[in-house]
This record gives structure tokens, C-alpha cells and sequence, in this order.
């Protein structure tokens, strides 16, 4: 039978070491597996967070060897056994309890946005009419599972810790959702210049890429996000030159 | 004792899921005051993973639909075992609560017109699903999340309800636990919800997350309300089965909706071999028809792959067992072979059915536009739980109300793919509203502390228990009591192993008694583990009793020994639970009330 060796993180925000955890492998397995394998039969109390085990909930995010992941979309296959894994939980939030983070900033940030806010409906019935080609254009941000591996590889969020300055990747995302939603009559530019910090978002690109679902977070949602910002509060010209030269600077 | 917050609610609805949210913002609207407690974060619940669809007659793709059709397919889906009253709300009122979610912000689908989409599912004579792609339970749940958040009402997140508070016959709060940090919590409520979902996690393969441990029907059970309908659990066809780690993932029916074709290792569509009698009429007779359904013929009827789930998962167990099974025991699902009818199926099945598509190239390397599935049946939804009023959804407890899954009387002995979305909305909206004006009416009373203590210290035991030689891991416990119903309560059933399983049942609940966990309160999922078990043998024992009492195969439960269909006393009963004043769990058997007349002439119009 092979095995597969862990260091998983283990302990809570008052301090805590990785601690080397050995379990069977089976077919197909992934990661969210082993971590339960090793929860039934080794470590009881350890703290995960999942929910569907199908890449749909977005719950159990956590850095797999380094990278952000959903554990039940890692493939034991796909991960080299030679050496042991390392399982530790998502960076940019405080932590819980071993791979449990608290999320509950995201929740706050999200209740800010202004919600969605129809037109009147064109029917008396109380229905809209829309074509596929409108609503095909927000059904790629409104996949989104709500994961944070987005918030987590963000270095604003990461690194430099702006959380009070910057929404985040996943709430562009959720804001060009409502912006671009065919229906929808709120006008958020101003919020997303003043409070909700666009502009510090610098098109590295980080976030798209470790998107379970492939939402092409960057070039579909933050930038025509920042041009609408752009167009809204600035002459386009002089602005577009003034950001060039502050970057260059 | 230990410490705790208290909170007062006029209503408190436990479960976050489509039912929830929906009794929520229903209850806000009407000035209560609203708790809304999840056992996971807001936003994750089951809901997320339906991926069909939900059913209303919104006649848009099919002007001859109505919800009288509606009605007439939902009440011969669950072989008019349903509650009729309930069967006739939810088809009259499904349209609006769909319109309603576009009104917050949903986006589906569009005809050519420019309305919403509508597409074919098992059991429906007309396209009717109201869908996105294959992740339609995602856009209802993120939609009423994100319209929810703004009503008004307050969330408890990771908050897991352990139980009930009474105080005569009626229901006053509940008590619970922080998962993140043990910290308990009681709630004082004028009515409260129960929207906890399905028992799926009580069988090995289920397509069911770790939160269907059926709470809310042993919190009802426990309080005092009936439990109907618990032998009538519904086996999806289409879980997949390979590999081992995945297996019971659900495969959408959608995937028989865009034509996919079940066929076994012969390689025939063995669905057309056996058309129950009940749906002769309505079903095509050859492959051919069936694909001139799927693409719109008007004349053309249902192929035999969407026929009811009851039927389908059956006809599956039977070719497996008969030696004509795919590699891994299950059939073979090609949705790849519509190549041969359209062009550019790749990015036709790509696009209708993208979530498929993704979860058999992520997890099984399967490309799903050019290979066929292998799928079997999997543990999927209960249509049994807590009795309830039709018009209010208020059990047989006084203020305890229960919508979506935990609720009963909608599906009878199997539900149609579509309705359980459909089922959320319109008895999440009723059960809201009617919570909100008993609460009004009848205020919030006191909870006798002895009940806190008795709560605290039954949620503590446990872990007191940690020390003792004799403890057992509630993991373990867990998988003996998953390997048990599904091998003894499972799809096809009979006496002896019924009676086996009973008996086993309790030998597990005794075991459950020294059960143990290591480790504090602060997230430890050991100790949340051993508290659902509680409810798991619970559930377990219902489905095992009820299963055993009803003599007779019909709909989603299949007796071997009693493999017909009966038209006399078990067409015209549901059997119930209730705890007994000894603590044991008595059936009760109930006729079922009469349909009338309208009704009945509505469904022989549409035999």
C-alpha cells in the first residue's frame, strides 16, 4: 500500500508547528481525503473546513506545498510523494484553529457594496426581458464559489495587509458582476475610487490565476472596472497618462 | 455551569440554505426580528450543489404547460402518496417565487425571446426547469444570500443547534454551540424554522456534504413533532462511481436532459426495455423519438432515460446485477454520442453542461464531450420529514415549522428532479410568513434552566468522556452506521434485513453512549462528529422502522418481498413517527386525505 506523508499546520492564533501525519493512499484520492483519513484515524480534533467535496461550496481553501488550493480539487496523483506534503491554511486572514481561518471580513466587506437595484420590469407580470448575449457576459463572474484563493494570493491583502483600503479580487469580481448585470441601475464607481480602492489594485494578475473556477478575474473584471472608474471621474486622456507615469515612477 | 449568550428572536430559522434564506427575508419583510443560525458559512450550503434546475410553469418554452400539469406530474411522481394541497400550492405559486428571484437579482438562461429558459427533466411533460447551465442551485442561493444580507436579520455562522426548548406544547427556543469555538448559545424565539436539509449523510454513497445528518428532523422528532414519509428516500441514478474517493457525486440529470443516453456494457439503452405502466403513455418508444423530444418535436414524447428517479436508479441496480455493468459496477452515461446529431456538440455539451464537464476532467480525467460516464446510484434526498400544515408549514408542535428537505407531504413516495428548488422557495416563503405572524401573535416565553442545563451538559458529555477506557472514536461509529443502512436500508429492501438493521441501529445507539472525543471545544470536528450522531441513529431508526412497517413497493422504496405496488390500504396511508411517553419511537399510520374532485379531474386530464 503507498502513503503519503504531511506536515500540517497545527495550532491557533496564539502560536502553533507542523506535525507529521502518515496515511494510506487509494485511487483517486485527494488531498481533502487524506486530510479526513488522517482525522478519523490520527488526529480527531483536526480543523477543517468543507463542505460539497466538489469544487462547488469554495469551503475548504487552504495552501497545498505552498499553493492555494481547494483541497478536494487536489489530486494526490498530481502531488510529488517522495517528499512530505505541506498543508497550512490561507495566509491572509487571522487564524482560527489549524487549516481554519476567519473569513468573516469578506462577509463585512460584501454587506458594503451597494445591492443589486433593477429596472422596472418590462412586463406586467413582473418579468425582464434579456437575451443570452447580456447574460452571458456576467455568468463567468457570477461562477464564483467564493473560495478567497483570490483574497489569499492578493499581495495588497497578503502582504501589505490593506484590508481596511481594498475589497479584494473577489469583490471586483462581485461588483462587475452588478455593474455589468443587465438589469442594473446602480451606479458603485464612486465607491469602488473612494472607499473600496480599485485604483490599488496593480494588474499582477496573481489572483486569475489560482481561480478554481477560471474566472479571468483581471482582464474581464478589474480592469473594465478601473476604465469605468476611469471614464467616470477624470478626463480619460490626462488620467491615463497620469497613471502611466505614477506606475513608471 | 458554563457560560453562555442569549439571544431573543421572534423567529429563529436554523439552516442557511434556499429554504432558509428564503423564510428569512420572508419573516423580515414582516417585521419580525430574525435569527438565522448555519451549522456552515453563510453561502455553503447543500443548495450549492443542485445543478438541474427548478420546476415552474412558466409556459415559456412550452405554451401548453400550466400548473395544473405541474400539479398532475408532481402528484404522479410521488404515486399519490403527496399531500395534494401541497402538490396544487407549489405548482400554483413556483412561477412567481422564480420571477421573484430575478426581481433580486438571478440571471438565467434565455429563450430567443429573451425570457427564461426552460429545459426537459425526469417526470416533466414539458421543458420547465428555470436553469443556468448546470449550476442553477448556486446563482438561487448566492441570490437570496446576497438580497438576505441586507433584510435585516442576524446570521450565526458555524452555529450548530443541538436542541429544542418547549414549554407545554409549544416550541420556545434552542440551544447551540459555536463550532469555532465551543461557545454555547441559547435562543428565546416566539416561532422557530427548521430548514436543516436532508439525512444523506446517514448511507455510505451519498452525493450529500457533511451537514445532511438530519438535525432538524430528530430536533423536530425529539420536540415532540411527526416524522412522515422517512421509508421513501430517494437514490439519485446518476452518482459517479469511479474513482473510489468520489463516488455518489452527483451527475445531473441535466445530462439525460441534453440527451444523454444510459446504456450498459452490451451497449444497449436498456431504459427502453422497461416502461413502468404509469408512464407508457407519456414515454418514447425508440432512441429516435426520444432525441426529437430532447430537440424540441412537439409530437415527439419523453425518452425512457427520463423516466422517474425511483425508476431509473431500479433499472440500473437490476443491469449491474444482471452481469451488464460498466468496469467500476456501475452503467455507462454518453452524452458524447450527440455528435452524431449536431454539429459542434463538444462546445454544445461544454457550454449547457460546464460543471459536469469540469468535475470529470478534474477528478476522474474523464473528457465527458468525447468519453461516457460511469455512473450508479447514490443516496441523494429524503422525501420523508416533518409533517406539516400545508397551508403554513407548521408541524404538529406549536410554533415549530419546518420547509425545504426537512419538511414532508410535497414529494410523496419520489420526487421530480426540479421540484426541490422549487419546493425551498415557495415553502421557505410560506413558512416565513406564517412564523413571523405566529410569533406576533403569541410572543416569546421563558426557557426553563434546568432544560439549559440538561442541554449544556448533554453537548459536554463527550468530552468528559476522553479519560475513559471504554471510549470509542465517533468516527468510526459513524462509518459502522453508513455501511449498515446502506447495505440494509438501501435501495432494494426486505424483511429480515429490515429487521437486522433495527436491531443494529440500537446496538450502535448504545455504543453511541461512550462515545469520546480528545481534545477543547474550539473547532474540534470530533466533537461536532459525536454530537450529530444523535441525530444520524435517529433518522437512521425512522427510515429502518418505516421501512419495515410499509408491505408494499412503491415509488423510491422497493421491498423484494413485497415487490407490487398495492392499490388498497398502503395506496391511501402514510406511516408517521412520533416519540412515545416511554421515549420509544411508535408508528402511526394516517389515511390520506381525499383529493378532490377538481383535482382528480385535473390529473385524469392529463393521464
Amino acid at each position: 500500500m503507498t502513503t503519503a506523508t504531511f506536515n500540517i499546520w497545527r495550532g491557533d492564533a496564539a502560536g502553533g508547528e507542523f506535525t507529521e501525519y502518515t496515511t494510506e493512499l487509494s485511487e483517486g484520492m485527494v488531498v481533502l481525503d487524506a486530510m479526513h483519513q488522517v482525522q478519523a484515524e490520527q488526529a480527531q480534533d483536526l480543523a477543517i473546513r468543507w463542505n460539497c467535496k466538489a469544487g462547488k461550496c469554495g469551503s475548504c481553501s487552504a495552501e497545498v506545498n505552498g499553493m492555494p488550493k481547494l483541497m478536494c480539487m487536489t489530486r494526490m496523483s498530481d502531488l510529488p510523494t517522495d517528499e512530505p506534503i505541506t498543508i497550512q491554511p490561507l495566509k491572509a486572514f487571522p487564524l482560527i484553529k489549524d487549516l481554519v481561518t476567519d473569513v468573516s471580513w469578506n462577509y463585512k466587506v460584501k454587506k458594503k457594496i451597494a445591492p443589486f437595484k433593477p429596472r422596472q420590469p418590462d412586463f406586467e407580470d413582473g418579468s425582464w426581458e434579456m437575451h443570452q448575449s447580456d447574460v452571458d457576459r456576467v455568468q463567468e463572474f457570477r461562477k464564483c464559489i467564493e473560495c478567497y484563493l483570490c483574497q489569499d494570493v492578493c499581495h495588497v491583502l497578503r502582504d501589505h495587509h490593506m484590508h481596511e483600503e481594498f475589497i479584494g479580487p473577489r469583490f471586483l469580481v462581485y461588483s462587475a458582476a452588478l455593474e455589468m448585470h443587465p438589469l442594473d441601475t446602480e451606479d458603485r464607481r464612486e465607491d469602488l475610487r473612494e472607499t473600496q480602492g480599485v485604483g490599488l489594485c496593480n494588474i499582477t494578475k496573481c489572483c486569475t490565476k489560482v481561480c478554481p473556477e477560471g474566472i479571468t478575474i483581471t482582464d474581464n473584471a478589474i480592469i473594465p472596472l478601473k476604465e469605468r472608474v476611469v471614464d467616470d471621474a477624470y478626463d480619460p486622456l490626462t488620467k491615463l497618462v497620469q497613471l502611466v507615469t505614477k506606475k513608471k515612477g | 455551569m458554563d457560560n453562555y449568550s442569549k439571544h431573543e428572536h421572534d423567529v429563529l430559522i436554523i439552516g442557511a440554505g434556499g429554504a432558509g434564506l428564503r423564510a428569512a427575508i420572508e419573516a423580515s419583510a414582516a417585521g419580525a426580528s430574525v435569527g438565522l443560525v448555519s451549522k456552515s458559512l453563510l453561502g455553503k450550503a447543500h443548495t450549492v450543489m443542485a445543478e438541474g434546475g427548478m420546476a415552474a410553469a412558466l409556459s415559456n418554452v412550452d405554451e401548453r404547460d400550466s400548473w395544473k400539469v405541474h400539479f398532475a406530474d408532481t402528484m404522479r411522481g410521488g404515486q399519490y402518496l403527496n399531500n395534494w394541497r401541497m402538490a396544487e400550492i407549489h405548482a400554483q405559486e413556483a412561477p412567481e417565487r422564480v420571477r421573484e428571484l430575478e426581481a433580486w437579482g438571478a440571471v438565467f438562461d434565455r429563450t430567443k425571446e429573451g425570457k427564461i429558459l426552460q429545459r426537459n427533466f425526469g417526470g416533466h411533460a414539458y421543458p420547465r426547469l428555470a436553469h443556468v447551465g448546470d449550476r442553477t442551485g448556486l446563482e438561487m442561493l448566492r441570490t437570496l444570500q446576497d438580497h438576505g444580507v441586507h433584510q435585516g436579520l442576524d446570521d450565526y455562522q458555524e452555529c450548530t443547534i443541538t436542541r429544542l426548548f418547549k414549554d407545554g406544547d409549544r416550541v420556545t427556543g434552542a440551544f447551540g454551540y459555536d463550532r469555532e469555538s465551543g461557545h454555547f448559545r441559547i435562543f428565546q424565539a416566539g416561532a422557530v424554522i427548521i430548514a436543516t436539509g436532508g439525512i444523506g449523510r446517514a448511507f455510505k454513497v451519498t452525493s450529500n456534504s457533511w451537514e445532511g445528518t438530519g438535525d432538524g428532523h430528530s430536533l423536530g422528532y425529539e420536540a415532540g413533532a411527526e416524522l412522515i414519509d422517512m421509508e421513501f428516500i430517494q437514490f439519485h441514478p446518476t452518482g459517479m462511481v469511479w474513482p473510489p474517493s468520489v463516488r455518489g457525486l452527483l451527475v445531473t440529470e441535466g445530462v439525460r436532459g441534453e440527451g444523454g443516453a444510459l446504456k450498459n456494457s452490451e451497449g444497449q439503452r436498456f431504459m427502453y426495455d422497461d416502461i413502468p405502466p404509469l408512464y407508457e403513455n407519456q414515454t418514447a418508444d425508440t432512441p429516435e423519438e426520444g432525441w426529437r423530444y430532447v430537440t424540441g418535436d412537439r409530437e415527439a414524447r419523453r425518452p425512457a432515460e427520463l423516466l422517474t428517479r425511483d425508476h431509473v436508479a431500479r433499472s440500473i441496480v437490476r443491469e449491474v446485477k444482471e452481469g451488464r455493468g460498466s468496469p467500476h459496477g456501475g452503467v455507462f452515461l454518453d452524452i458524447a454520442w450527440i455528435k452524431e446529431k449536431i454539429p459542434n456538440a463538444e462546445e454544445h455539451i461544454k457550454r449547457k453542461l460546464p460543471a459536469m464537464y469540469h468535475q470529470f476532467m478534474e477528478l476522474a480525467g474523464i473528457d465527458i464531450t468525447k468519453e461516457p460516464m460511469e455512473v450508479g446510484p447514490t443516496t441523494h434526498y429524503v422525501m420523508g420529514g416533518i409533517r406539516v400544515d400545508p397551508e403554513s408549514q407548521m408541524s404538529t408542535v406549536q410554533g415549530l415549522f419546518a420547509a425545504g428537505e426537512a419538511g414532508a407531504g410535497l414529494h410523496g413516495a419520489n420526487r421530480l428532479g426540479g421540484n426541490s428548488l422549487s419546493d425551498l422557495l415557495v415553502f421557505g416563503k410560506r413558512a416565513g410568513e406564517y412564523a413571523a405572524s405566529f410569533a406576533n401573535e403569541k410572543g416569546i416565553s421563558d426557557i426553563d434552566p434546568e432544560e439549559i442545563h440538561r442541554a449544556e451538559q448533554e453537548a459536554l458529555d463527550p468530552l468528559k468522556r476522553q479519560n475513559q477506557s471504554t471510549s470509542l472514536n465517533p468516527y468510526q461509529l459513524q462509518f459502522e452506521l453508513q455501511d449498515l443502512l446502506q447495505e440494509k436500508v438501501g435501495i432494494i429492501r426486505k424483511e429480515d434485513t429490515l429487521e437486522e438493521a433495527t436491531k443494529e441501529i440500537e446496538g450502535l445507539a448504545e455504543k453511541a453512549k461512550s462515545v469520546a472525543v480528545t481534545g477543547n471545544r474550539k473547532f474540534n470536528p470530533g466533537w461536532h462528529t459525536a454530537l450529530d450522531l444523535k441525530h444520524l441513529l435517529t433518522v437512521a431508526k425512522a427510515c429502518a422502522c418505516s421501512a419495515l412497517t410499509r408491505e408494499e413497493s412503491r415509488g423510491a422504496h422497493s421491498r423484494i418481498d413485497f415487490p407490487d405496488k398495492e392499490t388498497g390500504y398502503w395506496a391511501k396511508h402514510t406511516i408517521g413517527l412520533r416519540k412515545g411517553k416511554d421515549g420509544d419511537m411508535e408508528v402511526v399510520k394516517t389515511p390520506i386525505p381525499e383529493i378532490p374532485e377538481k383535482l382528480q379531474k385535473i390529473i385524469g386530464e392529463q393521464g
